[in-house]
């Protein structure tokens, strides 16, 4: 019997051929790094139910440089997400009006990258001075 | 028509989305990075007596809460999506470990807030 041989476009490495894939691929992988983080906060409250010595223990494993090291990829990665989420809101938010007029696309990606410049200088002034 | 789970998905993954645009960058550089450095954070910040104080108040316990499972339903969300990009063909088992693990995270988190007491 005749084997079909029919082209099946191989898949494998797709999003390395063009950077607006690698770009995408960066964009979602950040949410590995996002949920190893979400996981690392849930074992220090885990720490912090156990006591002083076991807070003070989880403290000194992210002083470590394996930590360090995931911290910083996971600020990078998770940086570009939170650039990227406000780029693309014109498309994702619901119809947002100014008047009877839609509200330019660069008013609403400016607005969410201003409003995340001043949620983490919020942060950071309250986790310091309060 | 059957009906879909996604809206309700698609919700936390959006809520998620913007809660980590907004304060993921910065919480992950302050306890991952200069805390544990000692750099722009004193140490004192985050001692124990104080991080506790936070944990048991309404307030903190609410944005704890809000933090690690919004962040956790958000990365499954995409995780779980992200599988037929690399050409696994996910099924039932994998969106139920994908949301059934985020569902666990949160779980845990909540007793642990009440563990940790009330101030």
């Amino acid at each position: 019997m005749a084997q079909v041989r029919a082209y099946v476009r191989p898949m494998a490495g797709w999003w390395r051929r063009n950077p607006y894939f690698v770009r995408y691929m960066i964009r979602e992988g950040s949410s590995v790094f996002l949920a190893i983080y979400a996981v690392i906060l849930l074992a220090g409250l885990f720490r912090l139910a156990q006591g002083p010595a076991a807070w003070d223990a989880w403290r000194a494993a992210l002083a470590s440089p394996v930590s360090l090291v995931f911290h910083w990829l996971a600020l990078l990665t998770v940086g570009y997400h939170a650039y990227t989420w406000w780029k693309v809101a014109p498309k994702t938010a619901p119809d947002l009006r100014w008047g009877n007029r839609p509200l330019p696309e660069l008013v609403i990606t400016a607005g969410g990258w201003a409003a995340t410049i001043g949620a983490s200088v919020l942060v950071y002034v309250l986790v310091r001075w309060l | 028509m059957k009906r879909s789970h996604e809206p309700i998905f698609w919700s936390l993954f959006g809520a998620g989305g913007v809660l980590s645009a907004l304060v993921a960058p910065v919480l992950i550089f302050i306890t991952g990075i200069i805390a544990p450095i000692g750099v722009w954070m004193p140490h004192e910040a985050l001692d124990y007596p104080r991080v506790l104080g936070f944990a048991q108040h309404w307030f903190g316990k609410l944005l704890i809460l809000a933090v690690i499972s919004l962040f956790l339903f958000h990365a499954v969300h995409r995780i779980y999506h992200g599988l037929h990009d690399l050409g696994v063909h996910a099924g039932t088992g994998a969106m139920i470990a994908a949301y059934g693990s985020a569902l666990a995270g949160t779980l845990i988190t909540a007793y642990l807030l009440i563990a940790v007491g009330f101030g």
